[in-house]
């Protein structure tokens, strides 16, 4: 196997990118797949803690660059999948003990035997953000339907296009469907319209995400959560599945239940 | 302004994320597009009388890509003469 590596960004900080990755890294590893992430937000770790690993960090990643520790001894096993493995950042206040080409030798010892290496890149432009973005097969774009989140993903992805990092795909993270309807909120297809990107999934608002990340087990694994559904599907739709797009119109469930009994009926 | 007449906020975000997105692509402020519009005018008058009030200028989105679009009527010959 070769690894298709994949990294995360957004521009604008607080969007749900380290969730994003903790999730999708969680519902590629699900299907069965060898994935390692890297938090590349070196001085404020922040991935370990929302996929339940921080207890078991050793060697981060500036101890392998630094060469303290092999690779392997930096990867953290996850809890509940053998073949899911963490890269945490260092808390260094140094950022710039991490280079581009650092990233790059580290996705290629990796690469043989790994499906996917997910990076989760930090907010900004700077710095992290290049060396993150420099290894990576596909730029995945994290943006909220709003204003500031929306202008900092299109100078993010103005960086990618102007790098030739390929065609980027967007998600659009923390979506409430009532809003939109109620006209209070940009729907995907504004912000579809405004980034001019494929997109590649829609992440409804849902208080499970935060509950999952307050126990350290991403929402991706909880079958009921809304959120995690989307997530499975973006991880499936990495992985080359063509999975169409979830029904994300408000319903009551009063209504759903109406038309479950009608769908029973038939 | 009243409640049933009021514009609803995601299209304000829309109208206003499309124009600071423009600005933001193509770096250029709308000062600095005001005075390249006066330039344009400018250098096409010197050849060609234009009907300066019926002129459009603006940058236009297409998909990832911006153009500049400029409508600029022509006076037409019979109009100058009538005129002048």
């Amino acid at each position: 196997m070769t690894a298709q590596v994949i990294t995360v960004t957004s521009g604008k900080g607080g969007v749900g990118k380290t969730t994003a990755v903790a999730n999708l890294a969680n519902g590629i590893a699900m299907d069965g797949k060898r994935v390692v992430c890297i938090d590349g937000d070196i001085g404020l770790r922040n991935l370990d803690v929302v996929m339940g690993l921080e207890n078991r960090i050793v060697y981060d990643i500036v101890d392998v660059i630094e060469g303290r520790c092999k690779l392997r001894q930096a990867m953290i096993r996850d809890k509940h999948y053998q073949e899911l493995y963490l890269i945490p950042a260092a808390q260094t206040r140094d950022k710039n003990a991490v280079s581009p080409s650092d990233m790059i030798r580290i996705c290629k010892d990796l690469r043989a035997d790994t499906d996917f290496i997910i990076i989760d890149s930090p907010a900004g432009i700077e710095r992290g953000f290049r060396n993150a973005i420099a290894p990576a097969d596909r730029v995945l774009v994290v943006t909220n339907p709003e204003v500031s989140a929306v202008r900092d993903a299109d100078r993010v992805v103005g960086i990618l296009e102007a790098e030739e990092k390929g065609n980027p795909a967007l998600i659009i993270n923390r979506l409430n469907p009532i809003l939109v309807k109620n006209n209070d909120m940009l729907s995907a297809e504004d912000v579809l319209d405004l980034l001019g990107i494929q997109l590649i999934g829609i992440v409804p608002e849902d208080e499970s995400v935060i509950i999952g990340s307050n126990r350290g087990a991403p929402v991706v694994t909880d079958p009921k959560s809304r959120a995690g559904q989307a997530f499975r599907n973006i991880g499936k739709r990495l992985q080359g599945e063509e999975i169409p797009f979830m029904d994300l119109e408000p319903q009551s469930t009063l209504w759903k239940s109406i038309q479950r009994m009608a769908g029973g009926r038939k | 302004m009243g409640f049933f007449t009021r514009k609803s906020s995601a299209s304000s975000a829309k109208e206003r994320l499309q124009l600071v997105l423009v600005h933001d692509r193509t770096d250029l402020t709308p000062t600095e597009l005001e005075a390249l519009k006066d330039d344009l005018l400018k250098a096409i008058s010197r050849y060609i009388e234009i009907d300066a009030d019926a002129v459009q200028i603006g940058v236009e989105r297409d998909g990832r890509s911006q153009r500049l679009v400029a409508d600029i009527p022509l006076k037409n010959v019979a109009t100058r003469q009538r005129a002048g």
